[in-house]
């Protein structure tokens, strides 16, 4: 607990930029959505650390409905991402052109 | 004598923080640095854990072992059990650049966000609001009572939607998972 919780934010900052960073630069499909994982656990992260900071157990409830939400949020994108790439090889995101007018 | 032993604590504490820092930043860039997604998938479970550290670290005992359970133990497995499925288990050129000065730019607004959020976050002293309006996260008492006694007092019809949430997640994924009468009939003739 003697930690500084501005450590903790700071921490928190440096993960969502590198999930941030990730998602532009990566091409596969699935490596951009575990970049999308690294930055909701560094929400998570900051948002245990406010709960700790400001005496409130509010912020870890939030965390735990991140939780599901993020849960549910794989489950239904791997599953659009297993029906287009069953068609076609290669899991980039410059194959998914299909939609391009 | 205690205020040695609190010196010890802290020590302990502030290296804990430390050494969690670390795997999670290790972990992040082997995420998106790896050329196999199966690698940085097992980077993701390193980063997981550690962020689990850092909740035990902050009395989040049950979040931490949710986080472990579900996201190391479910999400991860799930990113896995696709990997294979859609077979893209191969190595991943990094140098090819389709898009030139993507890599640059992204890197800059990466380092952007960084500092408007450091910003932010210091000019408001890095946290602000009432203290303790839900309900006291620290002191005496299991972290899981109080979280649970939030969850189901005052967080109650959150709750239930997040039922109705995964109700839909899972219809969705059935949904999704069906392949579609007509596309099978081409596929056997």
């Amino acid at each position: 607990m003697t930690v500084d919780g501005s450590w903790y934010l700071i921490l928190g900052a440096v993960l969502f930029t590198i999930g941030a960073v990730g998602l532009l630069i990566r091409r596969n499909v699935l490596v951009m959505f575990m970049c999308v994982e690294l930055m909701l656990n560094a929400v998570n992260l900051t948002f245990v650390t406010f709960a700790r900071m400001l005496n409130d157990i509010g912020g870890q409830v939030v965390v735990f409905f991140v939780l599901v939400v993020a849960a549910a949020e794989v489950v239904v994108g791997l599953g659009i991402i297993v029906s287009i790439f069953r068609r076609r090889a290669g899991a980039t995101a410059d194959d998914l052109h299909i939609l391009k007018g | 004598m205690s205020g040695t032993v609190l010196a010890t604590v802290g020590r302990v504490d502030f290296g804990v923080f430390v050494v969690s820092a670390v795997i999670i930043l290790a972990g992040a860039f082997g995420v998106i640095l790896a050329r196999n997604p199966v690698h940085s998938a097992l980077m993701l479970v390193m980063t997981l854990f550690g962020v689990a550290v850092l909740f035990v670290a902050q009395e989040a005992h049950f979040l931490a072992a949710v986080q472990v359970i579900v996201y190391a133990g479910a999400i991860v497995v799930l990113f896995l059990f696709v990997i294979m499925l859609i077979g893209v288990d191969r190595e991943e050129d990094l140098e090819a650049d389709p898009l030139p000065a993507q890599r640059p730019l992204a890197a800059g607004l990466g380092v952007l966000i960084f500092f408007l959020v450091m910003i932010l976050a210091r000019a408001n002293n890095w946290a602000t609001g009432r203290p303790s309006a839900r309900g006291v996260a620290n002191g005496p008492g299991e972290n899981v009572e109080k979280l649970g006694h939030s969850i189901f007092t005052t967080f109650l019809l959150p709750f239930e939607v997040t039922a109705v949430l995964l109700v839909i997640a899972v219809v969705g994924a059935v949904v999704l998972a069906r392949r579609p009468p007509r596309l099978r009939d081409e596929v056997e003739e």
